[in-house]
């Protein structure tokens, strides 16, 4: 019976394939059939589907739980670190010099780290610097990015070249490095972490932004808006900029985790933020010499740092996909 | 592909100039003396002075720039403050031991990379390549001091079967190798996952799937052999990457390479070895992606005929 329908329904496409094609150029229509130039536009609205940036995020998260789980991570983060005296069981600069590198106790719930602070209300206090530095130098750096990159791009010529050699320069440094000779003139401290990774963030954001600037100029509607006259700079703003900004969005998801490690990472090695600050990396940093007898106030830091840094990177990896595929890699 | 290549060096020195440059700037704004670091503040200011004059600290940047070049090709960075010793001497005798390191994390980074990377293509959306996956993000998120202290934690004292830290046998090259090899896997097994994946989509595989060719076969020799190009690519710009010194690993492992040179050159205030170890790694990255470039247009077809 089933086979028979599914025969049926193949027989009525086969005729409406047929029909279609025999009627071209008539202008008789068979009722019911669909105009080939129709089916064309539906195919199309299908594979571009024309949503807002908003729609786009709302679906990802409705049909990748990772995508969302991820994201409830990062907003709890968020809350319990701006809202970190509510959390907070004790005051974090508070030391206790009787119970140095002390272990998990009900008091401390966590331990206490070598000053006998309690490990647990400063890993809380301690996401206000890991998520400052995440947010704020990925955004300035980006900033530059995006307008260097919509320079260099929609210019081109000699400016582009300049611009394009310098990214290359950067570049050519691995992060941690250039973070270590800023921190070096600069002295450690939280200013100098965010200049040095502000400043070398750019690079990568003007590559992808020139990038896609020069696949952005060839289309129709920037040809048509400059044959009317209309302003190079209306044009990168009305017609370019706004087009770059899911690009914008996957790449700033996948900057912050990177940002975060090496804000971390410079703690750890004492060269970014500096005691009493409590920073994740720094923490792990002042206790490594506890770590056999008191693991768990050493080691919790670093837990948050990956759990973290995993929740941004699966977010990235989500948004990637939907948004911008072609920046893998 | 001559040409290529030719064009590929070319494009490489000044840009090592320009680092040269920067590093050398960014460390010539501090103000104050180096040379009263270099001797204490209890030095007389007469003798800093002649000390300044016969280092030729005086001398306008760009003068001394191009004397720091000419020597730096010479392979004379200058001598450190702190230690008194030629700085060429201090990174060849920390370098073998980044090397060792580099190798050895390279070697574990591939073999969980690669294998990782093709199962979880060939098993695509399923669990298995969920798990892989996730493994391999894992290992890009992982804050490396912190992994380094945890397994110290965990195998040198609960379990008590490798040493703490140090340098001399083979064991103590296990947990730092890999430390820095987990970490190192995931970006090799995502891309040749994404690579796999893109060149099975091609027709020529569909050709050779529909000529009754075995599907192991046709992953290997026509997916394998295509998809393979940047990941090898990536290998290398990975193992200069690693040759550069592995700042944090080095660190927690108290392995003296040039990492541990870097940062106690930081900490000691030690202009001239951090210009130089800086320079030297910087170097090395620079001609890793030189030699990965190259490596590339030998390996692919479309740019080999050229």
């Amino acid at each position: 019976m089933k086979r028979k329908n599914m025969n049926q329904a193949a027989d009525i496409l086969a005729d409406r394939i047929a029909s279609g094609f025999s009627m071209e150029g008539t202008d008789w229509i068979p009722e019911g059939a669909t105009e080939p130039a129709q089916i064309e536009e539906k195919a199309e609205a299908e594979i571009a589907p024309n949503e807002t940036l908003k729609e786009q995020i709302l679906s990802i998260f409705r049909h990748n739980k990772v995508a969302l789980v991820s994201a409830i991570i990062i907003a709890l983060f968020v809350i319990v670190t701006i809202a970190a005296p509510l959390f907070a069981p004790c005051d974090p600069y508070v030391q206790d010099l009787t119970n140095r590198a002390g272990t998990p106790s009900a008091q401390h719930l966590l331990g206490t780290d070598q000053l006998g602070r309690d490990v647990l209300s400063r890993m809380i206090y301690g996401g206000r610097v890991s998520l400052m530095v995440g947010l704020i130098p990925t955004l300035i750096s980006m900033a530059i990015g995006t307008v260097l990159g919509l320079v260099s791009g929609f210019i081109g010529g000699k400016i582009d070249n300049i611009i394009m050699r310098i990214a290359d320069v950067l570049m050519a440094f691995p992060s941690l490095l250039l973070a270590m000779l800023v921190s070096y003139t600069l002295g450690g401290g939280m200013l100098t972490i965010f200049i040095a990774l502000s400043l070398a963030g750019w690079a990568g954001t003007a590559r992808v932004v020139r990038s896609e600037v020069l696949s952005l100029r060839e289309k129709e509607y920037v040809e048509a808006a400059t044959s009317i006259g209309v302003k190079r700079s209306v044009i990168m703003m009305r017609h370019i900029l706004p087009n770059c900004v899911p690009t914008l969005v996957v790449l700033f998801t996948m900057n912050v985790p990177g940002n975060i490690l090496t804000e971390s990472s410079l703690s750890f090695l004492g060269i970014g933020a500096q005691p009493p600050d409590p920073s994740w990396g720094l923490m792990v940093f002042e206790m490594k010499k506890y770590l056999s007898d008191s693991p768990v106030a050493t080691l919790a830091p670093g837990i948050v740092i990956l759990i973290l840094v995993v929740a941004f990177n699966f977010l990235g990896d989500a948004l990637r996909d939907k948004l911008d595929p072609s920046l893998q890699n | 592909m001559g040409k290529y290549i030719a064009k590929r060096i070319l494009i490489s020195i000044p840009l090592m100039i320009a680092v040269v440059l920067v590093v050398f700037l960014m460390l010539q704004v501090l103000p104050g003396n180096p040379i009263t670091v270099m001797m204490g503040e209890k030095a007389s200011p007469a003798v800093i002075e002649r000390v300044t004059e016969q280092m030729g600290l005086n001398d306008p940047v760009m003068v001394r720039f191009g004397r720091y070049i000419l020597d730096a090709c010479q392979g004379d960075l200058g001598i450190s403050y702190k230690l008194n010793r030629p700085i060429t001497g201090l990174i060849m005798e920390a370098f073998p031991n980044t090397v060792k390191l580099a190798i050895a994390a390279a070697l574990v980074a591939w073999i969980i990379g690669i294998p990782a990377g093709i199962v979880s293509a060939i098993r695509k959306d399923t669990l298995l390549d969920r798990g892989l996956m996730g493994f391999s993000l894992v290992g890009i998120s992982l804050p490396v001091f912190w992994a380094a202290m945890l397994m110290q934690f965990i195998f040198a004292y609960k379990l008590d079967l490798l040493p703490v830290a140090g340098f001399s046998t083979w064991k103590h090259l296990i947990m730092p190798a890999f430390v820095l090899g987990w970490a190192s896997s995931g970006t090799i097994a995502r891309l040749t996952r994404s690579s796999l994946l893109g060149i099975m989509r091609n027709d020529y595989i569909r050709t050779a799937r529909a000529k009754g060719l075995r599907e192991s076969l046709v992953v290997i020799r026509h997916g394998l052999k295509n998809a393979m190009i940047p990941v090898v690519t990536m290998m290398a710009m990975q193992f200069a990457s690693l040759l550069s010194g592995a700042v944090l690993t080095e660190t927690v492992f108290g392995i003296g390479g040039i990492g541990v040179l870097m940062v106690s050159a930081v900490n000691d205030r030690d202009m001239p070895l951090l210009q130089g170890s800086v320079i030297f790694s910087t170097m090395i990255i620079i001609l890793g992606n030189l030699v990965a470039d190259i490596l590339y247009s030998f390996l692919d077809p479309k740019i080999r005929e050229q």
